[in-house]
């Protein structure tokens, strides 16, 4: 009746493993929290880096999308022979036929620049460049007037100038009284308002804007437009894109430049989101340090609980019970140190941001990244000490108490 | 002393007797076993014993020191195997087992007590006690529910949720008894349970393997005091890696000088 069908080594429970993994760092608080911390620093310095430059392209990214992806922008290129190119007059209007277009609007640029005063050389390289402009392009560039108001069907035959917010800012004029001027192209311009920043539209910025009968009046403009905006239903975009050349300029195609300013824009958002890689680097630095401390606690607790190790073998463990629960132990260890290292990574994101008004976002990869980089960093520094347990024979771990 | 359980349970067979024809097989079987452990020089621990050990004795190894008592107990508990020679455990032959098996032969059928007690200070006696039959598969309700049942075995059924550091070295060694106990072993082996104690602390412990051997319990004890030696059924002398008594063996002389008178009294408690 030899019955070693009987013999039959049982697994662990879930919850037996669970309350043994604990068994190292109930006996040994201090010890455990300190070769935690390790992991904790790098774990937050990971979790920081990233949360702090996702929060601080949130913000922009945010912005980007209110003000709308579907804005187009057709400018003069240059001519075969590298002079500027013209776009012809009646684009804007062959323009608003293309069926997806929803809105077109116009600038052209107007020899001559605008001052403050007379008083100021022309030398001066604060000057302004004069744009015209059409009725419709504030909505269109998707922006508003801050002060005064915008040109309309009146004012636009006569002197009267509207300031983008960087002119603005650049002729030191920052409120709009009546009777305020300023000196264009040799004569006195009216200030009507002033325009609040245009994200999509630097061009629009830093102009100053007058209206197209009054610049062919005064201005001696040519009445060719140099940069026309175009709104297009969003998802043909691209379709639209693909005409804008050919139907601004059919004779030559080849002369326009057309480009996506929201899509600049958010390149831009991400590079300036962009990791810091140098404390990325100390951050895995960090947590290399922290593995290295987790083998090492792991190492000299193995040797500490020799009698235990052979207790547990006289019970009935056998070398895979022993193996699991040194892993395990690790495992927490590191685990331990991972979510104490994204709470403060996160707590350190939400400080930051929110004094500089960004919005606190985490990224996923961030935060389970850290948890998940820590219980892989838990398995391969708990190995080696936990099959070094698991080796040990019983006689020996018994021995020499 | 009752064998009733606080859950009224009667615990099983102690000793899970195997029958071989119409004889019953020894519990234990250790035949000419010798062990050499290869360290430098070779140390020979063991030099050919032979002996068995029936369901309910109580056996009591004694001899100097370094004369291979720890080597045969750790061979007699399958923590270890014989260089020659061959043990039995339920009929189980150590030689044919895996170490996985050995463990699993360990976790049900074998209880052992060391001299150190081995308690974790961190759990409760119940917890210590119930960790016993943590490597059986056994879920840690019923873990807990036969701790119970071990611990007023040994007397300790008052003091289930006390720390080990709570209480006195003869209770700590209760403690890890009803722990070799929970998983109601076949047999058990005990390594020196009284060399951590003092003389009366160590007479009560032998008491309550006296009134175990009465349940019915298979117990082996290692000690090198002869006194307590005297008091067991079966007393075995080793000298030098050899059995050099046995008080089984009607024909045997024990080399040694004769025993005080056993004592009679079996109530040594503390
Ligand atoms: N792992 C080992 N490696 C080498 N020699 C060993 C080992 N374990 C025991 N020995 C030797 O084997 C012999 C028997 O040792 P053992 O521990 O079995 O004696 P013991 O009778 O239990 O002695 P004590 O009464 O002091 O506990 C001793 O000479 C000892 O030095
Ligand atoms: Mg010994």
């Amino acid at each position: 009746m030899t019955d070693t069908a009987t013999l039959e080594v049982r697994k662990l429970r879930p919850s037996d493993l669970g309350r043994l993994s604990t068994v190292g760092l109930r006996t040994r608080k201090l010890r455990a929290g300190l070769s935690a911390l390790g992991i904790a620093i790098g774990v937050a310095a990971i979790v920081a880096v990233l949360g702090l430059s996702s929060s601080a392209s949130a913000g922009l990214l945010n912005e980007i999308s209110s003000l709308g992806t579907n804005l187009l922008v057709v400018q003069n290129g240059q001519t075969r022979f590298g002079q500027t190119a013209e776009l012809p007059k009646a684009a804007p209007a062959m323009i608003a036929r293309i069926n997806p277009v929803t809105s077109v609007e116009e600038t052209g640029s107007v020899t001559g620049n605008a001052y403050r005063s007379p008083l100021i050389p022309t030398i001066d390289t604060n000057a302004l460049s004069i744009a015209t402009s059409s009725l419709g392009l504030l909505h269109t560039v998707g922006t508003t007037v801050a002060q005064g108001s915008y040109l309309n069907a009146a004012t636009a035959r006569e002197p009267v100038a509207v300031l983008g917010a960087a002119a603005a800012q650049r002729l030191g004029i920052d409120r709009v009284f009546p009777g305020e001027r300023i000196w264009a192209d040799n004569m006195w311009f009216y200030v009507a308002g002033i325009l609040k920043p245009a994200v999509l539209a630097p061009a629009v910025d830093s102009s100053v804007l007058v209206g197209f009968p009054a610049a062919e009046h005064y201005l001696g403009f040519d009445g060719h437009p140099t940069t026309i905006y175009v709104r297009a239903q969003s998802g043909h975009v691209d379709a639209v894109d693909n005409l804008l050349g050919a139907t601004a300029n059919p004779q030559n195609p080849n002369e326009v430049d057309v480009s996506q300013p929201s899509a600049a824009l958010v390149a831009q958002a991400d590079a300036q989101g962009a990791f810091d890689d140098l404390f990325l680097g100390l951050g895995a630095v960090a947590l290399l340090v922290g593995a290295v401390g987790v083998a090492n606690i792991m190492i000299i607790s193995v040797l500490e609980r020799r009698s235990e190790i052979g207790l547990r073998r006289a019970l009935g463990a056998t070398k895979g019970h022993i193996r699991v629960q040194f892993l395990a132990e690790a495992v927490l260890l590191a685990l331990l140190g991972g979510a104490f290292g994204v709470g403060i990574g996160v707590l350190a994101t939400a400080v930051y941001a929110s004094s500089r008004h960004e919005l606190v976002v985490i990224p996923v990869l961030a935060w389970a990244g850290g948890i998940g980089a820590a219980i892989l960093i838990g398995a391969v520094a708990g190995l080696w000490p936990a099959l070094r347990a698991a080796r040990m024979s019983p006689t020996q771990a018994l021995w020499s108490m | 002393m009752t064998l009733m359980t606080s859950a009224g349970r009667v615990p099983e067979v102690f000793g899970a007797a195997r029958v071989d024809g119409d004889r019953p097989r020894p519990l234990l079987e250790v035949d000419q076993v010798t062990k050499v452990y290869p360290s430098e020089p070779p140390v020979t621990a063991l030099r050919g014993v032979s002996f068995t050990v029936a369901r309910g004795e109580l056996v009591g190894f004694v001899g100097p020191s370094g004369s291979g008592k720890t080597t045969l107990l750790h061979l007699m508990g399958t923590l270890d195997r014989p260089s020659s020679g061959h043990v039995r455990v339920t009929g189980l032959d150590v030689e044919q087992l895996s170490d996985r098996e050995l463990a699993a032969l360990r976790a049900t059928r074998i209880g052992f007590v060391f001299q150190q007690f081995f308690l974790a200070e961190h759990q409760s006696v119940l917890d210590n006690v119930a960790d016993g039959l943590l490597y059986a598969g056994v879920p840690q309700a019923e873990r807990r529910a036969r701790a119970l049942d071990a611990l007023s075995m040994v007397g300790l059924e008052g003091r289930p949720h006390a720390r080990p550091n709570q209480l006195s070295g003869g209770q700590r060694q209760r403690v890890a008894i009803a722990r070799a106990l929970v998983g109601s072993p076949a047999i058990v082996f005990a390594d020196e349970p009284t060399g951590n104690l003092d003389q009366a602390t160590g007479q009560a412990i032998l008491g309550l393997f006296e009134d175990l051997h009465d349940l019915g319990v298979t117990i082996v004890v290692i000690t090198h005091d002869r006194d307590i030696a005297a008091r067991l059924g079966r007393r075995i002398e080793m000298l030098d890696g050899q059995i050099v008594f046995d008080s089984a063996d009607k024909a045997a002389v024990s080399p040694m000088p004769a025993p005080r008178a056993h004592s009679s009294g079996k109530d040594h408690r503390p």
